[in-house]
This record gives structure tokens, C-alpha cells and sequence, in this order.
């Protein structure tokens, strides 16, 4: 279980706070769907549970354990899927993957089992000693998952996994991360593809400003108006139809 | 020691699959290195095979003109040109046809005897030994200037040697006829010999024993450890931006989110990194000992020396290393990294004795150089090639060297550690 408990970041020389007070619990096995518009605060609030970004105030904690103190154990248990390839372009699949894998002390002929199972499941199998700078954005995006998964975590954040894919790399990532959801993994996940949450996920925070404007599961947060038919009338309704450019 | 092991390999991985950086790594030292000691071996056979054109006036025609000439022509420096008049022999120097002219001036050889002539018949008549007659009879002798005309592009250290050159020549030939006079004054018989006027100091330069063997050492030897030091300190370059490139393509964030410190992904940086170092310095001896006198080139001397060589080649190459890690740490861009580390590079070599030997820097510039670990790897690689020294000896550079690593290693920790810290 997740517990967020009044957690705030400003960055340095910033004139507002990026995550303001944030309060939020996340079940085990929960698929939770961090959504908002540009700029309100969904990466800042991952990169804290990642250890990336040091949080102005206020604390949390993964599985009982408080980030201050068990930063090493809670890497350990959280596999982190950034939203840019991070893969070396010059290493095939295979050894990125290898590579990544012994980072959280797997080794042996069982990493490079499990490296060749996951790849044949996302359809990869034929490109494992290809370099990554051959692939394509389905492709990649499908390798940077997998370099977060090796390790079986309790808890894998996910940001904007399905950006820039075409619809087919989409399903085969959608339908692994249900898989690993029904093997026990706890999911976070962000993204602008409202549609693909309200499938996929079982509650969502919409977030804007750095604060949580609701939490709920889909369904229950479309059902509240007649007037809403879907998670992104319920988006528009709460965030305005604004544009939201920053830099 | 898995994922340090993990960590090596993979840089071993991206270094051999990035063709260029091997190239800069491998191939340009050896380029470097050879053009470097072809140029400095036949600059120093050109100032030992040429002579120097110089313009010579002789208004005297004696007997001291006449040595120095002889001086100067026994020099094998210059090539003596004879000129009619001082005006003609000024025009050509200004004008940067010649380098130098001497302007011998007129009556130098008699006013010169008189001189001396005067000074002994005074001494002895001091003594009661000469003639009141000679004293009363002496004529007024004026001092005589030996005038030197420079191309006003001559180096300083040329127009230097060249006075002092002259300067000693002419306090010898002074000594001569003071000698020559006092003979002819205490002496009925001219064919006697009481002064004894060869030089009674001598000079001789002793050179440290290899063997039992005088080991003279040739452009080789100074310029492979000189420039191989450099271009093991190169290895700032490739090192930064591969640090600056794990950022900027975002494996530094999903490794900074890995249960694996900067440390242990530093160390298989390092170890990569070093065994480059390593195998850059062997190419680098190889070149001397085998290619070297293919070419013309005087052959580099390593034996008995191999292991201190590659035990300072270890150190030095850390240094580098430690720089390299700071500098990628620090810089944000590849714009950044690549440039500031190739120019702090060339600054190091400057201050730490690499183009320009540290003993003639201005002082400043020589308390800067204790500073430079380019200074401490030249001086370590000079006490093995060209001291003899022993590992005891080469002890407090190896030192230096090996903090220098630990200090910025620790730096580039520490200031990860604070720009990152959760």
C-alpha cells in the first residue's frame, strides 16, 4: 500500500508549488490512473515516489516503508517506466535489458530466461540482438518497459507508457501490464489518453494545480452528472477547456 | 562487484560500438605522439647541422679580430659573412636578411695591447720591478665597443646566447694579452713559458648509469612521456560526454532510480576507462620502440622500466578519470563538457611542464604547476625514463596522483549526491 500524506515541491527559483499538500492512498493492486493537464503536477508527484525529486515537505510511504529511511528497499520494490526511452541506442535490446536486470542484483542463465520470455510476450523475440537505435517508437517503448519489470516489483509507476504508439504496441502494453496487475503488481499510471484509463484503470486521481481535485473509480466519477458520458467530460468539467502552456 | 562487473562491461560495450571515440582514443595519440618528436628531433638536428649566416665588419685586422673570428668560426653555429662597411652590414640586419652582424672596431688589437701594456708597466713599477721612464710615457687609451646588430625578430634567448658568447670570447682573449705582456716584461727569453694559459676549470657532464652505462637520453625519451601524459589526460574528453550522454538520453534517471550507487556506476566507468589508459600508453611505447626507427627517429629506450611505467600510467590515467567523472557530472551539455575538457586539458599541459620545461616559467607559473597533476605524472614518468629512479622515489607523485582521483571522485559523489538528494 501506498500512503502520500501532505506532500508539497516547489523547485528552486519556481513562483508556485509543482505538488501542493497532496494526500493519497493507493491500494495493493490497484491500477491507479494519475491524470491532468500539462503542468499540474502528475511527474513531479511520480518522481517523489521514485526517489528522483527530494519533496519540499511532508512524507510517504511504500509497503509501510517511509522513503527517508528505506530509499535502498524501496527501490527495490518500485520499477519506474519513464515516459523518455531511457535505453542505451547503441546496445541491443538484449543488453539493455541484461544490463538494467543486473542493476537490481539478477544474474545468470534466470535473467537471461527471463529477458527472452518477456521479449517473445511483447512480440520482441526476433529483435533481441538488434540495437535499440534500429527500433522503432512501438518497439522502444515495449523495451523500456520491459527494463522495469525484470526484477517482479510490488509497485510499477508508469509515465505516459503508450505515447507516441501506434494502436497495436498499445494493446500488447495494455494487456501486460493487466497481466502483471493480476500477478499482484500495483499499478501507477499517467496519461493524456483519457479513453485508455477509464478501460484500464480501477480508480483515478485528476490532479491540477498540484492538488487532487477528485479521486475515484471511473465509472463512479461519470455517473455523477447526466451530463457527463465519459472520464474526459469529467476532465474538461473539472480542469476547463483552457490551454495549458508552460514553460 | 556483480553490478560493478555489470556496469564495466556495458561501458566496454558502448566504447567499442562508438567508432570515432575509438579513434580519438587509440589512433590520435600515435599521431600525435609522431609528429611530435619528428618535429622536435629535427629542429634539434637543425641547429646542430646549420650554421647560422652572421655578418662580420673588421675595422681592426689584427690580431684580435683575428681570434675572434676564429672563435666564432670554431662555434660551427654561425657561418662567418665578411661585410665592407658597418652601414652596408646594418641595412641587411634590419632589413631581416641576416640574424646578427658584429662590428669589430678600429685599432682594437693595438689600443688593446696598449691597454694592457699600461696596466702591467704600472703593477710592476708598483712592485719596483719597471721603468719610471714607461709610466711617465703612457699614452690615454679609450674603451672599445664591439657593436652587435640583431634582426629585431630574433628571440630573445638567441640574442642572449649569442652576447654572452662573444662576452666570453673577449675576456679570454683579454686574459691572453695581459698574460702575453706580463711574459714580456719578466722574461728576457720570449720562448719561456711561466703562465700556463689553458683553462684550469673545466666543465663535465656526468649522466646517470644504466648498467654501468652512461644513458644519454634522446628526443624519445623526452617527448613519450610528455605527450603519452597528455594523451592519456585526453581521456577527459570521450569520458565526459559519455557521462554528459547517460543524462541527456535518459538512462541516468532510470539508473538514479536503481538500487545501485553513482559509485558503483562510476567504478565501471573507471575500470573501462583506466584499461584504455593503459592500453593508449602501451600503443604509445610500441610506436617508440618499433616505429620510431623505422622512421629516422632516435628509438625509445624502455628496458628494465616497464612496470614503474605502467604503475605511473595507472595513477596518472586515474587522475584523468577522476576529472573526467567531475566534468561529466557537472556539465549539463555535451557543448559544455567537450570543449571545457579539451582546453582545461592544454591548460594542464601547460602548467604542468609539457609544452615549456617548468624551471623557465615565471615563478607564479612554477607554483602553479605543483598543482597541475599533469606535473606530478611528467615528473613520475621523467624519474623513471630519465632518473633512474625506483618506485621509493616516485612514491609522493604516485601519491598526489592517486588523491587527486580520490578528491574528485568524491567531489563528483557529493555533488550528485546534493543535486539529486531525496
Amino acid at each position: 500500500m501506498i500512503v502520500i500524506d501532505k506532500i508539497s515541491k516547489k523547485y528552486v527559483g519556481a513562483d508556485n508549488y509543482s505538488v501542493s499538500n497532496l494526500s493519497l492512498s493507493i491500494k495493493d493492486q490497484e491500477i491507479f490512473g494519475l491524470l491532468g493537464p500539462n503542468g499540474a503536477g502528475k511527474t513531479t508527484l511520480i518522481s517523489m515516489l521514485c526517489a528522483l525529486v527530494k519533496p519540499t515537505s511532508g512524507h510517504f510511504t511504500i509497503n509501510n516503508l517511509n522513503y527517508k529511511q528505506h530509499k535502498t528497499e524501496i527501490k527495490k520494490l518500485i520499477g519506474i517506466v519513464p515516459q523518455e526511452y531511457a535505453l542505451y541506442p547503441t546496445l541491443t535490446a538484449f543488453e539493455n535489458l541484461k544490463y538494467f536486470g543486473s542493476m537490481y542484483g539478477l544474474k545468470g542463465k534466470a535473467l537471461n530466461q527471463k529477458i527472452l520470455s518477456h521479449l517473445e510476450i511483447l512480440g520482441l523475440e526476433k529483435f533481441a540482438n538488434k540495437k535499440i537505435d534500429t527500433f522503432s517508437g512501438g518497439m522502444k517503448r515495449r523495451v523500456n518497459l520491459l527494463a522495469s519489470i525484470l526484477h517482479n516489483p510490488k509497485v510499477l509507476i508508469l509515465d505516459e507508457p503508450t505515447v507516441g504508439v501506434d494502436v497495436q504496441s498499445k494493446n500488447v502494453i495494455i494487456n501486460f501490464l493487466k497481466e502483471l496487475n493480476a500477478n499482484g503488481t500495483t499499478i501507477i499510471y499517467t496519461s493524456h489518453h483519457l479513453n485508455e484509463a477509464e478501460q484500464f484503470c480501477t480508480k483515478v486521481a485528476i490532479i491540477d494545480h498540484g492538488k487532487i481535485i477528485i479521486e475515484g473509480k471511473p465509472k463512479d466519477l461519470i455517473n455523477q452528472s447526466d451530463e457527463l458520458h465519459n472520464l474526459e467530460d469529467v476532465f474538461i468539467s473539472l480542469t476547463g477547456k483552457e490551454l495549458r502552456d508552460y514553460a | 562487484m556483480h553490478k560493478l562487473l555489470a556496469s564495466a562491461y556495458k561501458e566496454f560495450l558502448l566504447l567499442k560500438r562508438d567508432f570515432g571515440s575509438v579513434i580519438i582514443l587509440f589512433v590520435m595519440p600515435l599521431v600525435l605522439i609522431i609528429t611530435i618528436t619528428l618535429i622536435q628531433d629535427s629542429t634539434f638536428k637543425t641547429i646542430e647541422n646549420t650554421q647560422i649566416p652572421i655578418l662580420v665588419v673588421d675595422n681592426d685586422k689584427g690580431e684580435v679580430a683575428k681570434t675572434m673570428l676564429e672563435g666564432l668560426q670554431s662555434s660551427e653555429a654561425f657561418e662567418i659573412i665578411m661585410s665592407a662597411t658597418e652601414a652596408e652590414a646594418k641595412d641587411l640586419v634590419f632589413g631581416g636578411d641576416y640574424q646578427l652582424a658584429v662590428i669589430i672596431p678600429t685599432h682594437l688589437t693595438s689600443d688593446l695591447n696598449k691597454k694592457v701594456n699600461n696596466n702591467v708597466d704600472n703593477l710592476l713599477q708598483n712592485f719596483g720591478i719597471g721603468s719610471e721612464s714607461n709610466a711617465s710615457e703612457q699614452p690615454e687609451v679609450t674603451s672599445k665597443e664591439v657593436r652587435l646588430y640583431f634582426d629585431p625578430a630574433t628571440q630573445v634567448s638567441f640574442k642572449n646566447s649569442v652576447k654572452n658568447g662573444i662576452d666570453k670570447m673577449i675576456s679570454k682573449i683579454e686574459m691572453k694579452t695581459i698574460y702575453t705582456s706580463f711574459q714580456k716584461q719578466l722574461s728576457e727569453n720570449p720562448d719561456d713559458v711561466i703562465f700556463k694559459t689553458d683553462n684550469f676549470v673545466k666543465f663535465k657532464e656526468i649522466l646517470p648509469k644504466k648498467d654501468n652505462e652512461e644513458f644519454i637520453p634522446n628526443s624519445a625519451q623526452h617527448n613519450v612521456p610528455a605527450w603519452s601524459l597528455f594523451a592519456i589526460f585526453f581521456i577527459i574528453v570521450p569520458l565526459s560526454i559519455n557521462i554528459v550522454k547517460e543524462k541527456s538520453q535518459g538512462t541516468f534517471v532510470r539508473l538514479r532510480t536503481n538500487p545501485v550507487s553513482y559509485a558503483t556506476v562510476l567504478g565501471g566507468k573507471t575500470v573501462v576507462y583506466l584499461a584504455v589508459c593503459l592500453i593508449q600508453f602501451a600503443l604509445m611505447l610500441a610506436v617508440g620502440v618499433f616505429v620510431f626507427p623505422k622512421i629516422g627517429l632516435p628509438t625509445l629506450d624502455v628496458s628494465g622500466r616497464l612496470p614503474l611505467l605502467f604503475v605511473v600510467s595507472i595513477f596518472a590515467g586515474l587522475a584523468a578519470i577522476g576529472l573526467g567523472v567531475l566534468i561529466g557530472t557537472i556539465a549539463k551539455t555535451q557543448e559544455q563538457s567537450a570543449p571545457f575538457g579539451a582546453t582545461f586539458v592544454v591548460i594542464l599541459a601547460a602548467i604542468g611542464g609539457v609544452w615549456v620545461p617548468v624551471f623557465i616559467m615565471p615563478k607564479f607559473m612554477q607554483v602553479l604547476s605543483n598543482i597541475s597533476p599533469m606535473n606530478w605524472g611528467l615528473n613520475a614518468y621523467y624519474d623513471v625514463f630519465l632518473r633512474n629512479g625506483s618506485l621509493a622515489s616516485i612514491l609522493p607523485e604516485l601519491a598526489l596522483l592517486l588523491l587527486f582521483f580520490i578528491v574528485t571522485t568524491l567531489l563528483s559523489i557529493f555533488f550528485n549526491e546534493k543535486k539529486h538528494a531525496v
